[in-house]
């Protein structure tokens, strides 16, 4: 059975110029200790879907649905047990999250402090666990004591991931963990989490606009564009052959060092991901997509099988004889 | 990313016609069109505000009051030897709306023309603090070193001067004056604006964009001018309007207590004849109360306007 | 000094003279002191961000300066542009130093910033953005006749924002990021520089995104001859679009050379890291290196890469008999192969032991 099981999400965000669809329709399944990467760039609605799962969108918001975390509907969730399930069942790593602590507190004492306000422990047993937490992410236990800005970014990402994991949750939502980081300190934090998932057996949602990241972490990817998933499957075969225009773009940015036709050869889409009060009829991506055709202005396509446990929301994927051979 | 703003060419094709009218060429009117888009959007948002419009109809109103004085109540009525004065502490009657003062003057005329003299001590004294103000916390700002250093330490020493005891010292030097009244608020007001500006400065001086045109090889002045001033303007607007508040009531303050000029008619001059003529004690409410409703109404308006203005134009609160 | 000069001198590929050239370039930054402390005689930490680096960029080049973050790349960047000033060194612009007047260097060379949204005032209309340079200039006509307004529209048409009326009145943030970028891109080509300096220039923008950019960066080189320096993090952008590549760590060129070959056949042991970190489909279990960006105002003797370098942690180092020489004695770039330079003394050794081994053989 699934761990989280989304169907069906729409999430309308209430603006000053009206309402705005961020999310159109979005199902996701995360199976116990899998690791789901969710991939897209701005607009595509990824932090949306997160804040909608853990009910963290601004109160107008429309959120309709069902989101099953353990089987219950989260959506549905009154707000005691809402609280209660936050960060025990499903805790998040936020976007930015080196800046989330409070820059006042020590660091000890704010992750005793997710450990004691979910009734998880008292104060003596959520120090210990601390101790042992701030351990695990590979930071001495006498870092307990500093304040954040004594730490790297790197070592303030380890305690957003040890906070994460204080009431030790069985899904953890990572959004964009590793975006601020360089590449020696990102390769650490992705070897950390991949190890710690696998150690815990945890159930992942990593999102990140990397897609060469996601590869390395996820055992599934989906592709989002414009509130939608326009591709799913095992991550390999989804980045080395992709079935979707978008994902094959979105994979050519993200050369191969060593690969000669990328020399001299940047490959990018014409246009701009599309503003979500603003999105083209039809498929979604027919604006910038190279192999368009004319049936894709008037189809909005949904998922088709497209391969082992693969879907695709590209009407080629059904017809293949209109893709036109590439210029 | 912004909802509601008009997007250009997003995910259209490249060479879609446009459907506005073609804009201008020249650069004097392009800039011009920006100012005026500026404009008008401010002032749309603006009359969003609830508070500010109120404050704004409010201030408009005094204003007004001030301006037509002589079509309201007729000057003569200042004199006390005038034939159209009455009875002396009369309550408000007919004929006399707010009643009388010592002198047997009409309140409501007194008040009506002390608007004039609070209005204008109150907006001079704000102009000088604001100049002097601005223009300090921009060089500190600027320049930073030793410049900055030194305007600051100038700026500190004025923060902490006691206006209210340099009023005194130089009313009894200079003798009371309007003059000494608008000088004490104007070199006492400067420094919070200076150190708000300052902040500010700093803020924007680091931005990418005035960067850029340092790279272009912008000078000092250009830097200033085009990229410091336009975005710490509207700061100090907004912060201006408040400033006029505080120096009306300082007016006020000063002159009751009888450091302004004894021949002129302002709120605080007519509440400080009225204390001075036992009005307190004898009950005469007709001569308190409506300047000092006035004063109160006039430095809401401001700040109600200020505030709003300060909602709207300043950076920090407009992130939201 | 004499020696690194001389090899600098040969780096000069064609006899040419190079457009924009970095002598021994010192920039150091003074960390802060408190008042008390300070009077008590401490004195502030130097930060050597660039530490005696030496650079050539050739007419109509594309040159990535790549390296972790603290590497002393971007203030290279920033001190070309005269933002920074040296501690010493110089720069030379088509042979002749800089002199104090900068006006009519920055003419010539332009820069293209990291983040598009915080380059553009955000009260100034995208018209008035393009138009700065030429106004700071006081340019109002080009030499071949054109009005400011021509040239605006000739500039955001050549950064492929087209028609270029159709921008004139709008603000930063009614336009994408990539937008953004080309018109910050226009706003450094009107001027017809002979030179960009572009700090992380797509980083900021959407993934498919960057292929637009930096195919405009590369078609503004083929045509009009600019060169370029860009400074990056991603190798996976100097693969793409550069002609050389210099990887820097902590204040100095550690490698230089030609593109394909630094990435693909590295010779530095920091460049054979970063290559090595590079994420790619399947494998988590890279190699990476420990420890955290060194930092500036703590220089290590000898190499400063020694402390996390591979090869000394591994032992290979010891067992070439090199390691003394790593953690005592510095070195500048060495040729090892043709216009490939390196500063490693086990590359070095390595190097000689085949060009050795090449001649006994022969």
């Amino acid at each position: 059975m699934s761990l989280l099981s989304v169907r069906d999400l729409h999430v309308i965000y209430h603006t000053q110029a009206g309402p705005v669809p961020a999310v159109r329709g979005v199902d996701l399944d995360i199976a116990k200790g899998e690791v789901l990467g969710l991939a897209g760039e701005s607009g595509c609605g990824k932090t949306t879907v997160i804040n909608a799962i853990l009910r963290l969108l601004p109160e107008k918001t429309k959120v309709e649905g069902t989101v099953l975390l353990n089987g219950e509907d989260v959506l549905a969730m009154k707000p005691g047990k809402l609280r209660a399930v936050r960060w025990t069942q499903a805790s998040v790593i936020f976007q930015g999250a080196m800046h989330a602590l409070n820059p006042v507190r020590r660091i000890g004492d704010q992750i005793v402090e997710a450990i004691t306000i979910h009734g998880q422990a008292g104060e003596k047993e959520a120090l210990v666990r601390a101790g042992a937490l701030i351990e695990q992410v590979g930071l001495p236990p006498w870092r307990l004591r500093d304040y954040p800005h004594e730490l790297s970014g790197g070592q303030r990402q380890r305690v957003m991931i040890a906070m994460s994991l204080a009431c030790s949750p069985n899904l953890v939502i990572a959004d964009e963990p590793t975006t601020a980081l360089d590449v020696m300190v990102q390769a650490q934090v992705l070897k950390l989490l991949k190890d710690l998932q696998r150690e815990l057996g945890l159930a992942m949602l990593f999102i990140t606009h990397d897609l060469s990241v996601l590869v390395e972490v996820s055992d599934r990817l989906a592709i989002m564009y414009a509130g939608k998933v326009v591709e799913d499957g095992p991550s390999v075969p989804v980045f080395t052959e992709p079935a979707h225009p978008y994902t094959r773009a979105l994979a050519g940015a993200f050369p191969q060092i060593g690969d000669r036709t990328f020399r001299m050869a940047p490959s990018g889409l014409p246009g701009d991901p599309p503003y979500p009060g603003d999105v083209p009829p039809g498929c979604s991506f027919h604006p910038r997509c190279p192999l368009a055709f004319e049936d894709c202005p008037k189809i909005d396509p949904d998922l088709f099988p497209a391969g082992d446990q693969r879907r695709a929301a590209c009407l080629l994927v059904n017809r293949p004889e209109m893709a036109r051979v590439e210029p | 990313m912004r909802p509601g703003l008009e997007r250009v060419g997003t995910s259209a094709a490249v060479g879609e016609e446009p459907t506005a009218p073609p804009p201008p060429t020249d650069p004097r009117r392009i800039a011009w069109a920006r100012r005026r888009r500026a404009f008008s959007r401010v002032a749309k948002t603006y009359r969003k505000n609830k508070m500010g419009m109120w404050g704004l109809c409010l201030l408009i109103f005094f204003v007004l009051v001030a301006i037509f004085a002589p079509l309201i109540a007729s000057k003569a009525g200042l004199d006390p030897t005038c034939t159209c004065t009455g009875k002396a502490y009369q309550s408000p009657s007919l004929q006399f709306p707010f009643g009388t003062d010592d002198l047997g003057r009409s309140v409501f005329t007194l008040t009506v023309w002390g608007s004039r003299i609070s209005l204008i001590v109150g907006l001079i004294a704000t102009l000088i603090s604001m100049v002097i103000g601005s223009l300090l916390g921009i060089a500190a700002g600027y320049y930073g070193g030793w410049l900055e250093a030194v305007l600051m330490r100038i700026t500190d020493w004025f923060l902490v001067l006691p206006w209210l005891a340099l009023a005194i010292v130089l009313a009894a030097l200079l003798g009371p004056s309007l003059i000494v009244i608008i000088f004490v608020i104007g070199i006492t007001s400067w420094p919070s604006t200076a150190r708000i500006v300052r902040a500010q400065v700093l803020s924007v001086k680091t931005r990418s964009y005035v960067e850029r045109a340092r790279g272009l090889g912008a000078t000092n002045w250009h830097l200033i001018s085009r990229h410091v001033l336009p975005n710490v303007g509207p700061l100090i607007l907004a912060n201006t309007v408040l400033t006029v508040a505080g120096a009306i009531l300082s007016e006020t303050t000063l002159s009751f207590l009888g450091l302004g000029d004894p021949l002129s008619i302002s709120w605080g001059t007519i509440l400080e004849f009225a204390f001075g003529g036992g009005a307190a004690v004898a009950g005469d409410w007709w001569w308190l109360l409506p300047p000092g409703i006035c004063i109160i109404l006039v430095v809401l308006a401001f700040m109600m306007c200020g505030f709003a203005l300060d909602d709207i134009l300043n950076p920090k609160l407009r992130e939201r | 000094m004499s020696d690194v000069a001389a090899q600098a001198a040969q780096v000069r590929t064609d006899g040419k003279q190079p457009v924009l050239e970095v002598r021994d370039l010192h920039v150091s930054f003074a960390g802060r002191i408190g008042l008390v402390a300070g009077l008590a005689g401490k004195k502030a930490s130097m930060a050597r961000a660039v530490d005696g680096v030496n650079l050539e960029l050739h007419a109509g080049e594309v040159l990535a300066l790549a390296g972790e973050s603290g590497c002393g790349k971007t203030t290279i960047a920033r001190t070309i542009l005269g933002l920074e000033k040296p501690r010493a060194g110089e720069i030379r612009f088509e042979g002749k130093p800089l002199g104090r007047n900068l006006r009519q260097y920055r003419r010539r060379v332009q820069m293209v910033f990291q983040d598009p949204s915080a380059a553009l005032n955000p009260r100034q209309t995208i018209y008035e953005s393009v138009a700065e340079g030429l106004r700071v200039h006081g340019i109002s006509r080009s030499e071949d006749g054109l009005s400011e307004e021509q040239m605006v529209a000739r500039a955001l048409s050549r950064a492929g924002l087209r028609p270029p009326e159709l921008f004139y009145l709008n603000y930063p943030h009614e336009l994408s990021g990539g937008q953004r970028q080309r018109v910050v891109i226009a706003g450094a080509l009107v001027l017809d520089p002979e030179v960009i300096v572009a700090d992380e220039p797509v980083s900021s923008l959407d993934a498919s995104v960057r292929g637009e950019i930096l195919r405009l960066l590369l078609g503004l080189r083929n045509e009009f001859g600019i060169a370029m320096l860009v400074v990056t993090h991603d190798l996976g952008l100097a693969w793409t679009i550069a002609d050389r590549v210099a990887v820097m760590y902590l204040g100095r060129i550690v490698e230089i050379g030609p593109a394909e070959q630094v990435l693909t056949n590295p010779l530095h042991p920091y460049t054979k890291a970063l290559l090595k970190v590079v994420p790619e489909a399947g494998g988590i279990d890279r190699p990476f290196l420990t420890g955290e960006p060194p930092d500036p105002t703590r220089i290590p003797p000898g190499c400063r890469f020694h402390p996390r370098c591979p090869e000394v942690v591994s032992g290979r180092a010891a067992s070439a008999g090199v390691e003394p020489k790593c953690t005592g004695e510095g070195l500048g770039l060495v040729e090892l192969r043709p216009g490939h330079f390196a500063a490693c003394h086990l590359a070095s050794l390595e190097a000689r032991g085949l060009s050795q081994s090449a001649d006994a053989g022969a």
